[in-house]
C-alpha cells in the first residue's frame, strides 16, 4: 500500500466526532499549557496521562489528545514571549528576542499572527517529512556518533555570542555562566557529584525550567516592582488584530528554511525542539543579508524560532517512533504513553502498528488545521488571559511560576534556586547582559561535555577522532567560518579603522 | 503569601530566605509530587507531579501511586515500571492506575538520592530496580548512598545479558569478539545503558577476565543513556558492540538489524530465542542475568510494605506476567519481601568482591 491510501485508512480512525472533539479540546489545552510559564509541552502531555486513562480512551484516542497538546504547546509557547518577554516554554525562548520588540513597537498581533503562521509552515512540512519519510530518516540517527554529536553542539555553542547583537562579550559571558551551571550535579560519566557543595538538592544538577523560570518571569517582577511597572515588560497593548500579509510573504523563505533546520534537529535524538528553534533562529540570521534588525523585531526573527520549533516538535517523532529513542522531553512522555498502552515503537512499528502510526500521522495534520484556526483568527481569546491589568496578571504569572516549579521535584529547594535565579536575572538585566544564553549554556553544556566524553573514550583520547567524518567536519567548519572567524576578523579589521579616527 | 515573598525577596536583610522558605514550605502536601527528568539529553522529561497535581484538578481521578522507572522509556527498569504498573492495575492487585515516572541519570542514582532525599516516607512510590541498582550501590557509586537506605521489595523475573553486535559487523561469536579485544583493545569500543563500571560494563569484563584477558583499563566502554541508545550508537558504527539486556534489544533483534553474540545464562533462553547460544557453551563461564524487581522508601510502615509485597505477588502469580516473560526474554526469579532483602544484601558483598578483584574499586 502507498502512503495515500495508508493515510486514508489513518483518517477513518482519526476522523470521527469524539477523536476531532479530542483533538480541538487538545489543542486548546495545550495552546493554555504552552503559554503559561512553567509548563510546557512535557507537562501539558503528562497532565493529561492520567485523564485519558480516567476517560477510558482507547490507544488512537489517546495519541489524538497528547499530540494535540504536544503541537498546541508548541503553538501557545510564542503568546508570552511576544507579549510578555517571558518564554512559555523552552523551545519558545528564541522566539523573545524578536517577537518581544515588534510587540513594543505596537506590533504584537502581527508577531503573534505572523509566529501562528510560521508554526503552521513548520508543523506542516514537518508532519509531511514524517509520513514519507520517517523508516528512512530513522537512519540519520545511526550517523550521528559522539564526535558528530559533540561537532553539532559546539556549532550551537560558537553562536552564542552572536545572540545579542549590541554586546557580544556580555552574551559570551552569560553563555559561559549558563555552561557552568551545567557542570553542577551528578556527571553521567562517573557518577560521581560536581560542585553541589554537598548538597544533595544540586545532585540533581540545576533543572533548565527553574532558571528559565527564575531569569525571566521572577526577575520581571522585580524590574516591575522596582520601576513601579513603568519600565516592566508587562501591559503591551494588543491591536487590532490584522494579518501581516506583506511579512509574512517577505518571510516565506525564512520559514522554509527554518522548518528544515528544526525538522533535521528535530530528527536527532537529544537535540530536541530547543536545539531547533535556536539554530533556525541562528542559522537565518546569518543568512539573510540584512540582519541588522534581528533582536529588534524583525519579522523573521520571530518567524524563524516558531517555524523550527514546530518542524523540531514533528521531526522529534521520528526517532522514537522508528527507533524507541526519543528526541526531546514531550517525546519521551509520548513514548511513555505508547508503552503504556502496549505499543512498543521500534524498526517494526510501521508494519507491525499501521492503524496507530496512520492515526497519528492523520491527527497531526488535523490538529495543526485546528491549530491555525485556534492561533489566528481566534489568538484574541488566549490574549484576553495576558491582557489583564499587570497588578493582577503578575501575580498571577509568578503563583503559576512557583506551583509549575515545585511540581517539578516536589521540593522548595528549587523555588529558592528560582528566587535566587530571580536575583541573578535582576541583576544581569541592570548590567545589560542577555539572559538568554545562560539557559542556552545550560541546555547545551551537559549535552556537548558527555558527547565529547564518550569520543575521547572511543578514540583512547586522539583529538583527530573529533574530525573524522564528514557530517563532523561540515559542523566544525560552519562553526568556525561562521561563527568563531567573524568575532576574529571582525577585532582585526576594526583596529585600522580606530587608527585612522 | 505571594506578594509576601516577593517583598521579602527586596528586603536588604539576608533573612528574606527564611521568610521565603516559611511561607513556601509549610504545606508539605500529600500529594504525589513528582519526579522528573533531570537529564538533559533526553530530557527535560515528565513533570508528573504537575500531571498528577494538574490532572486531579482536570478529572478529577483519586490520588494515583507512582512507579520510578529511573532511565528514559525503552529501557529495561522502564519495562519493569511499565509491565509491573499496569498488571498491578488490571488484575486490580490497586485500585487505581500507577503513574509511570522517568528520571534517567547517574545510572539510577538520581533517583535513588531522590528518593532517599526527598520521598523516604511516600507509601505511594515503588522504584524499579535491577542488579545495576545492586552493583551501583556495591561501589558506592550513588554518592555516598547505601543499600540500607530504601527497602527492597522484590524481583518477579531476571533478564539475561545479552552482548549484540550490528548485522554487518565480523564478528560471528562471543570468541570472535574476546579475540578482537584481546588482539587490540583499541580497536573494540562497548556501549552500554549503565555508566561506566556499571552491570553492562562489568559484564563485558567478566567475560574477558574469563578469556583470559586480564588488562581490564584497556577495554574501551562508554556509558550513554539507555539500551535503545546503545544500539544506535552500534548500529552506526561508533562502537563494535553493545551490552545490555535482551529486553532492550528484542525489537532491534526481530528486524533484523542486530546480531546476539551470546547470552549469559545457564540454559538458553526460551521460544524465538532459542537459537542464542550462551556464553557458557561458548567456553566462557559467565551467568550475569539482571533481576527485574522494585524497592520502596525506607521509611514507609511495615504494613504499606507488605501491601505492596502482596500486590507484587499477584502480579508475579499472574498470566499477564507470564506472557510477558515471554515476550520479552524474562526467565522466571521470583523473590518477594525479606528473602529479597537478604538476597540483595547478598549480591551486593559479592558484586563488591568481585568489583575489587577487577579493579573498579579499591
Amino acid at each position: 500500500m502507498d502512503t495515500f491510501s495508508l493515510l486514508a485508512q489513518g483518517f477513518a480512525v482519526a476522523l470521527t466526532p469524539t477523536t476531532l472533539a479530542l483533538a480541538v479540546a487538545g489543542c486548546i489545552i495545550g495552546t493554555m499549557v504552552g503559554a503559561l510559564p512553567g509548563l510546557g509541552p512535557s507537562n501539558g502531555v503528562a497532565i493529561l496521562i492520567p485523564l485519558a486513562f480516567s476517560l477510558g480512551l482507547d490507544a488512537t484516542e489517546a495519541l489524538i489528545l497528547m499530540t494535540s497538546v504536544y503541537y498546541g504547546a508548541m503553538y501557545g509557547g510564542r503568546i508570552s514571549s511576544i507579549l510578555l518577554n517571558i518564554p512559555g516554554d523552552e523551545p519558545a525562548l528564541m522566539t523573545t528576542l524578536d517577537g518581544y520588540p515588534m510587540a513594543k513597537a505596537g506590533r504584537a498581533s502581527d508577531a503573534l499572527v505572523l509566529s501562528g503562521v510560521a508554526s503552521f509552515v513548520g508543523a506542516m512540512l514537518a508532519t509531511i517529512g514524517l509520513m514519507f519519510l520517517a523508516p528512512m530518516l530513522a537512519r540519520v540517527a545511526y550517523l550521528f556518533g559522539p564526535s558528530e554529536y559533540f561537532a553539532l553542539y559546539l556549532l550551537a555553542f560558537s553562536t552564542l555570542g552572536g545572540i545579542a547583537s549590541d554586546n557580544q562579550r556580555k552574551a559570551a559571558l552569560a553563555a559561559c555562566i549558563g555552561l557552568g551551571i551545567a557542570m553542577i550535579g551528578l556527571d553521567n560519566s562517573t557518577g560521581m557529584g560536581r560542585f553541589t557543595g554537598g548538597n544533595l538538592h544540586l545532585m540533581d544538577g540545576v533543572d533548565f525550567l527553574v532558571a528559565i523560570v527564575g531569569l525571566f518571569a521572577v526577575s520581571e517582577v522585580f524590574i516591575f516592582i522596582e520601576s513601579h511597572g513603568r519600565s516592566s515588560a508587562i501591559g503591551v497593548k494588543l491591536d487590532a488584530i490584522t494579518v501581516p500579509v506583506k511579512d509574512i510573504v517577505r518571510s516565506f523563505g525564512t520559514m522554509l528554511r527554518a522548518s528544515l533546520v528544526g525538522f533535521v534537529a528535530g530528527i536527532l535524538p537529544g537535540a530536541g525542539a530547543s536545539l531547533g528553534s535556536f539554530l533556525a533562529y541562528m542559522g537565518e540570521k546569518a543568512w539573510v543579508r540584512d540582519n541588522s534588525q534581528f533582536g529588534h523585531g524583525d519579522p523573521r526573527g520571530v518567524a524563524a524560532p516558531e517555524a523550527g520549533n514546530n518542524a523540531a516538535a514533528g521531526g522529534a517523532l521520528v526517532p522514537m517512533l522508528t527507533l524507541g529513542v526519543p528526541g526531546s522531553g514531550t517525546t519521551a512522555v509520548l513514548l511513555a504513553l505508547l508503552m503504556t498502552l502496549n505499543i512498543t515503537p521500534g524498526p517494526l512499528l510501521f508494519t507491525e502498528r499501521p492503524e496507530v502510526v496512520w492515526g497519528l500521522m492523520a491527527a497531526l495534520l488535523i490538529a495543526n488545521i485546528v491549530l491555525l484556526i485556534l492561533n489566528v483568527p481566534m489568538v484574541r481569546i488566549f490574549v484576553k488571559v495576558l491582557s489583564v491589568p499587570p497588578w493582577i496578571l503578575l501575580p498571577g504569572v509568578c503563583m503559576v511560576s512557583f506551583v509549575g516549579i515545585y511540581s517539578l521535584s516536589g521540593s522548595y529547594f528549587d523555588l529558592v534556586l528560582m528566587i535566587v535565579f530571580g536575583l541573578l536575572g535582576y541583576f544581569l538585566r541592570k548590567l545589560n547582559v542577555p539572559t538568554v544564553p545562560i539557559i542556552l549554556g545550560i541546555l547545551l553544556g551537559n549535552h556537548m561535555e558527555d558527547s565529547l566524553r564518550r569520543a575521547m573514550v572511543i578514540s583512547g583520547g586522539d583529538w583527530k577522532y573529533l574530525f573524522q567524518s564528514g557530517i563532523a567536519i561540515g559542523f566544525w567548519v560552519a562553526a568556525i567560518t561562521g561563527f568563531i572567524a567573524p568575532v576574529f576578523l571582525r577585532r582585526f579589521l576594526k583596529k585600522p579603522q580606530a587608527h585612522t579616527t | 503569601m505571594l506578594i509576601m515573598l516577593i517583598t521579602g525577596g527586596l528586603r536588604p536583610t539576608d533573612t528574606w530566605q527564611d521568610d521565603a522558605l516559611s511561607h513556601v514550605m509549610v504545606p508539605r502536601p500529600c500529594l504525589i509530587t513528582n519526579h522528573l527528568e533531570r537529564d538533559l539529553k533526553q530530557n527535560h522529561l515528565t513533570r508528573l507531579a504537575g500531571a498528577v497535581v494538574l490532572g486531579l484538578g482536570l478529572s478529577g481521578t483519586a490520588q494515583a501511586a507512582e512507579c520510578i522507572a529511573p532511565a528514559n522509556p525503552g529501557g529495561g527498569w522502564d519495562f519493569t515500571c511499565r509491565s509491573i504498573s499496569k498488571i498491578m492495575y488490571d488484575i486490580k492487585a490497586v485500585d487505581e492506575p500507577i503513574q509511570v515516572t522517568n528520571m534517567a541519570g547517574g545510572g539510577g542514582g538520581l533517583a535513588y538520592t531522590h528518593v532517599v532525599t526527598e520521598r523516604a516516607d511516600d507509601a505511594e512510590l515503588i522504584v524499579a530496580a535491577s542488579s545495576a541498582t545492586a552493583t551501583r550501590l556495591a561501589q558506592n557509586a550513588f554518592g555516598g548512598m547505601t543499600s540500607d537506605q530504601v527497602r527492597f521489595l522484590g524481583a518477579i523475573g531476571a533478564d539475561p545479558g545479552v552482548i549484540v553486535v550490528a548485522k554487518d559487523a565480523p564478528y560471528q561469536s562471543l570468541n570472535d569478539l574476546l579475540d578482537a579485544v584481546k588482539a587490540d583493545p583499541s580497536k573494540v569500543a562497548f556501549a552500554g545503558g549503565s555508566a561506566v563500571g556499571g552491570f553492562d560494563h562489568l559484564k563485558v569484563l567478566m567475560a574477558l577476565g574469563r578469556a583470559g584477558f586480564d588488562d581490564i583499563t584497556k577495554v574501551k566502554y562508554i556509558g550513554v543513556d539507555g539500551g535503545a541508545d546503545a544500539i544506535t550508537q552500534t548500529i552506526g558504527g561508533f562502537t563494535q558492540a553493545m551490552t545490555g539486556d535482551i529486553s532492550e534489544v528484542v525489537g532491534f533483534l526481530k528486524s533484523g538489524d542486530v546480531r546476539v553474540l551470546a547470552s549469559f545464562t545457564d540454559e538458553r533462553l526460551p521460544g524465538e530465542f532459542s537459537d542464542i547460544p550462551t556464553a557458557k557453551e561458548q567456553g566462557i563461564d559467565v551467568v550475569a542475568v539482571n533481576w527485574r524487581g522494585l524497592y520502596v522508601p525506607k521509611d514507609i510502615s511495615d504494613e504499606d510494605y507488605n501491601k505492596w509485597a502482596d500486590a507484587l505477588t499477584a502480579v508475579a502469580e499472574s498470566d499477564d506476567w507470564a506472557e510477558q516473560m515471554t515476550a520479552n526474554g524474562l526467565a522466571p526469579f521470583t523473590r518477594i519481601g525479606s528473602d529479597f532483602q537478604g538476597y540483595v544484601d547478598g549480591v551486593i558483598e559479592e558484586i563488591r568482591t568481585l568489583s575489587k578483584e577487577i579493579g573498579v574499586i579499591q
